[in-house]
């Protein structure tokens, strides 16, 4: 049991779990699935300003900042205790690509070799790490939602908008990976 | 609250578990060089709406014993500005927001970097509100 705990669970155990997590919340207490929403929460409560988007009650919505301590604390449970010894399977074509930009370390979860904190003080690591995050906070507000909030939850719920955010998650995501990152990889 | 925080625990554990929150997944996923992520997004979604089918045609109630509701999503132009924008940055950092937490929970600390940039992110989005389109 534990064995099949420790390597990488197959999408079709994963995805139907994940989908759970829609029903899970509702029932506990009419939540709404959605993770980039926390974003927001943080800024309302940590920093302080006159901003009227992050003047409201965030306390009211703490669940989800429970949600995600959760979240953390489950990336340690499965990183610790069900650690994979096996190394990540990667595409043959994805290795054989991203070794020619000198990214040569497929096996961990990310590539270490790019996200680093020594890393972060090259302009490579610093467009990948920093200025990749902030347009993920700022993009997934913009829309209203991320991949959970939007592509799990909005489309469970049959929402058209949340179906045009997702194909402009992906359309995004298509440009970055194939046009504007094997130029940013070769910085 | 606590049921929340067991609900996340139980999320976070099969992102990675599931590889989701893998550079390396999200770049086959953009590249059609696997077929993993579509089928754990699809098969989540498949699950998530037959789930509030079901608990719409039973008038499920919630544990305090509360009608469920779910809100509309209603359009405007930020899910598609909005929507690429946050695109070009799953594609760079391999992560949405979900999977940034279960990344620094599972060891990999720069990351906090990245989720402090993507509050930031967030922060500069509520200053610049008023002159976006939406």
């Amino acid at each position: 049991m534990i064995q099949w705990l420790r390597g990488p669970w197959p999408w079709y155990v994963a995805g139907p779990l994940i989908g759970l997590t829609v029903p899970l919340l509702l029932v506990m207490g009419n939540k709404r699935f959605g993770v980039s929403s926390t974003l927001r929460q943080i800024c309302a409560a940590c920093l302080p300003a006159k901003v009227p988007f992050f003047q409201y009650d965030w306390k009211r919505e703490a669940w989800n900042l429970f949600f995600v301590a959760g979240i953390l604390a489950g990336g340690w449970v499965a990183g610790h205790w069900l650690q994979n010894p096996v190394p990540v399977r990667v595409a043959p074509a994805l290795v054989a690509e991203m070794k020619g930009y000198g990214v040569q370390d497929a096996g961990q979860l990310i590539p270490v070799s790019l996200f680093n904190w020594g890393a972060l003080l090259t302009l490579k690591g610093w467009l990948m790490t920093g200025m990749g995050g902030f347009l993920v906070g700022f993009g997934t507000r913009w829309a209203g939602g991320c991949t959970s909030g939007h592509s799990i939850m909005g489309l469970s719920n049959l929402q058209w908008p949340s179906l045009v955010a997702t194909v402009c998650f992906m359309a995004g995501g298509f440009f970055m990976a194939n046009v504007l990152l094997p130029v940013i990889l070769k910085i | 609250m606590i049921k929340y925080f067991f609900s996340g625990v139980l999320f976070g554990a099969i992102l990675v578990k599931s590889e989701v929150i893998s550079w390396w997944r999200i770049q086959e996923m953009f590249r059609l060089e696997s077929f993993h992520m579509y089928g754990v997004i699809g098969s989540a979604v498949v699950t998530g709406a037959l789930s509030v089918a079901l608990l719409k045609k039973f008038r499920i109630r919630t544990w305090a014993g509360e009608p469920i509701q779910i809100p509309p999503k209603k359009f405007n132009k930020g899910q598609i500005y909005g929507g690429l924008v946050f695109g070009l940055g799953w594609a760079i950092t391999g992560a949405c927001p979900g999977p940034l937490y279960a990344l620094i929970g599972a060891g990999f600390s720069v990351v906090i970097v990245t989720l402090l940039a993507a509050i930031a992110g967030t922060y500069v989005y509520g200053l610049l509100r008023e002159k976006l389109p939406h």
